[in-house]
């Protein structure tokens, strides 16, 4: 069976600044795989050059989605393959609902409203898209829409950050139920990427795998809870010391 | 023959022939010849404004008292009719009038001058709702649509005039338009414009008495080759006055001036403005005049506006979600024009619904 996605060898730039180098990932269904790293490292860079967003720059290497390059591909047909993005900061689009999207996307009415209703978001629905939203508001209707659009490639970037202790709870729940974790494992045929710097969703999920990315390269990588810890131990101290190693290894190498 | 094609564009701007919305009037004016007034209420005159100027000698003193003949060469064209064709509508005091009353102006013959006066009178503590549709018979003449109407909504009288415009790609439209809202009366303008026209300049000036209420809002999509030169004007003389002015456009190789004023004129008077414009590409011109003049210390005045273009992340946004570029501008485009609009009966909004979806559905952007 093919994997979910493969990254190989994936380097980045916006114009000429180069973000991420040589990053490479390979995620099955049922696998859940999450980034770790400082602030402005690529994390979210990372899941938005999946997803073809401007302004990044394929420069070199290749993203798989079941066996097939997507590069080529427009931002919305890597969504009707079934990669779905939950945004750190989504957009404001005053002009457009949920419901005027869930209409255009041909999602039913009712099933709409019952999610939407579960997540405490009914009151949402014919509001112009995060106009005026919460910082948890906007997280339970990412959470919303990938829950309408039904992805098997989950690309969630600090899917719990600022939001309150009940809030995280809930958003956890729709997490688990994006996963599949209701499924056994091998039943299972949605997988991705969680960014996070917080970790705190991961106390239910079972992550497959994490990795700490360290200016724009993955410099760690191991079991997730054990990545987590140590970085709420010591920061990400010991992944840098790995990196300075890895650094002048890699210069020494190049010559 | 032309009915059928006809019916269709009636149709289009809000007209019903069928019967299948309920009206409680119905007044189609064919070049400048009338060819239905009925009325189902007895408390509701729908007639022409030639029958109406004999059978009512105190019409001809309304006419010309809201707008000057002098203004422009339109007006003075207007006044140089002896006897100008035009809709005479004419609610009695008190009546409510439960079902919107509709109009159309049909430019039918090829590069006719449809030359009219309109007036229109809601005495004291009447209402109505009035939808008047202004058409071309078929796209492919060229005409001129020259109209004066004057409007007096009596005290407590509240009058709901929702106008589609729906025209020819080489008819030019000249509408001049004069409102009186009296003591605590009601006028709520619903200017609708989505299809393609050689010319519209219309600017109407609507004077608000105490406690009265004037709101205009305009829906235009102005689409190749268009030039329109859309506004309103509030002059809000009477204390404790209400006016608003809530424009929505978007451009696509075509021009668009936006104009609105409103002057504060008297204590405790209340005016706002909101001009809003999308341009959709290289070739089109939005130019938003929104003015505000206070001659007297205790009035709020305030207005907003905002023109560009669609921002390509709220496209890419939608885009992640699976709808094409296409479908996320078409989807952001009908978001924006479709305004609700407050004190309008559902039936008519369901109208306004509908032309928008049409308009969209037509230009398939």
């Amino acid at each position: 069976m093919k994997p979910l996605l493969e990254i190989e060898r994936l380097t980045v730039a916006i114009d000429d600044a180069p973000l991420l180098s040589n990053v490479n990932m390979t995620i099955a269904a049922g696998e859940i795989h999450v980034v770790f790293g400082p602030n402005g490292t690529g994390k979210s860079s990372l899941i938005k050059a999946i997803m073809g967003l401007p302004p990044y720059r394929i420069v070199s290497g290749d993203v798989r989605f079941e066996g097939k390059s997507i590069l080529h591909l427009p931002i919305d047909e890597r969504a009707r393959l079934g990669i779905g993005l939950a945004f750190q900061q989504p957009p404001a689009v005053r002009d457009v609902s949920l419901a005027a999207l869930g209409k255009a996307l041909g999602i039913d009415k009712r099933k709409l409203h019952d999610e939407a209703t579960q997540l405490g978001m009914d009151g949402h629905i014919n509001r112009g898209l995060n106009d005026g939203f919460s910082g948890g508001e906007q997280k339970r209707s990412e959470l919303l829409q990938l829950l309408l659009q039904q992805p098997k490639l989950l690309l969630l970037d600090e899917p719990e950050s600022g939001v309150d202790v009940d809030s995280l709870k809930l958003l956890t729940a729709v997490i688990e139920r994006l996963f599949q974790r209701d499924l056994p494992i091998r039943e299972r045929t949605v997988g991705g990427i969680i960014v996070t710097h917080t970790g705190s969703v991961l106390k239910h999920l079972h992550a497959t795998r994490g990795y700490v990315l360290v200016n724009g390269r993955i410099m760690c990588s191991g079991a997730p809870l054990d990545i987590f810890d140590q970085i709420a131990e010591n920061g990400f101290g010991n992944c840098l010391a790995e990196a300075q190693i890895k650094e002048k290894i890699h210069d020494f190498l190049k010559g | 023959m032309t009915f059928s094609k006809d019916k269709l564009d009636l149709k289009k701007v809000g007209y019903d022939e069928t019967g299948e919305t309920p009206r409680s009037a119905s007044f189609l004016l064919e070049d400048d010849t009338a060819r239905v007034s009925t009325s189902k209420e007895r408390e509701l005159v729908m007639d022409s404004m030639r029958r109406a100027r004999v059978d009512r000698p105190w019409v001809r003193e309304l006419e010309w008292s809201l707008v000057d003949p002098d203004s422009d060469e339109f007006t003075r064209l207007v006044a140089s009719h002896e006897d100008p064709a035009g809709n005479f509508i004419h609610v009695l005091e008190g009546a409510k009038i439960r079902f919107p009353a509709q109009s159309c102006f049909l430019l039918k013959a090829d590069r006719n001058e449809q030359v009219l006066h309109n007036i229109i009178v809601l005495e004291p503590g009447s209402e109505l709702h009035l939808i008047t549709g202004c058409t071309a018979a078929s796209y492919s003449n060229a005409g001129k649509h020259i109209a004066v109407t004057e409007i007096f909504v009596r005290e407590g009288a509240t009058l709901t005039y929702t106008m589609v415009h729906d025209w020819a790609p080489e008819v030019e439209v000249r509408p001049r338009t004069g409102i009186v809202v009296e003591q605590g009366g009601t006028y709520l303008s619903n200017y609708i414009a989505l299809t393609r026209v050689k010319h519209i300049d219309t600017n109407p000036l609507a004077i608000v008495e105490s406690g009265g209420t004037a709101r205009f809002n305009s829906i235009l999509y102005a689409k190749e080759g268009s030039h329109f030169d859309v506004g309103g004007r509030i002059n809000l003389r009477g204390v404790g006055s209400r006016g608003e002015i809530i424009s929505r456009v978007v451009a696509t190789k075509s021009s668009v001036i936006s104009r609105g004023l409103i002057e504060g004129k008297n204590a405790d008077t209340k005016g706002h403005m909101e001009c809003n414009g999308i341009m959709l590409d290289e070739e089109a011109l939005i130019h938003a005049i929104p003015e505000l003049k206070a001659t007297y210390p205790d009035t709020e005045l305030s207005h907003e506006a905002a023109v560009g273009k669609i921002a390509g992340e709220q496209l890419n946004y939608l885009m992640s979600r699976g709808l094409t570029e296409e479908e996320a501008r078409a989807l952001i485009i009908r978001g924006f024009l479709d305004v609700k609009i407050e004190g309008l009966p559902q039936s008519l909004q369901k109208v306004i619904d509908q032309m928008i979806e049409q308009a969209m559905a037509k230009e398939a952007i």
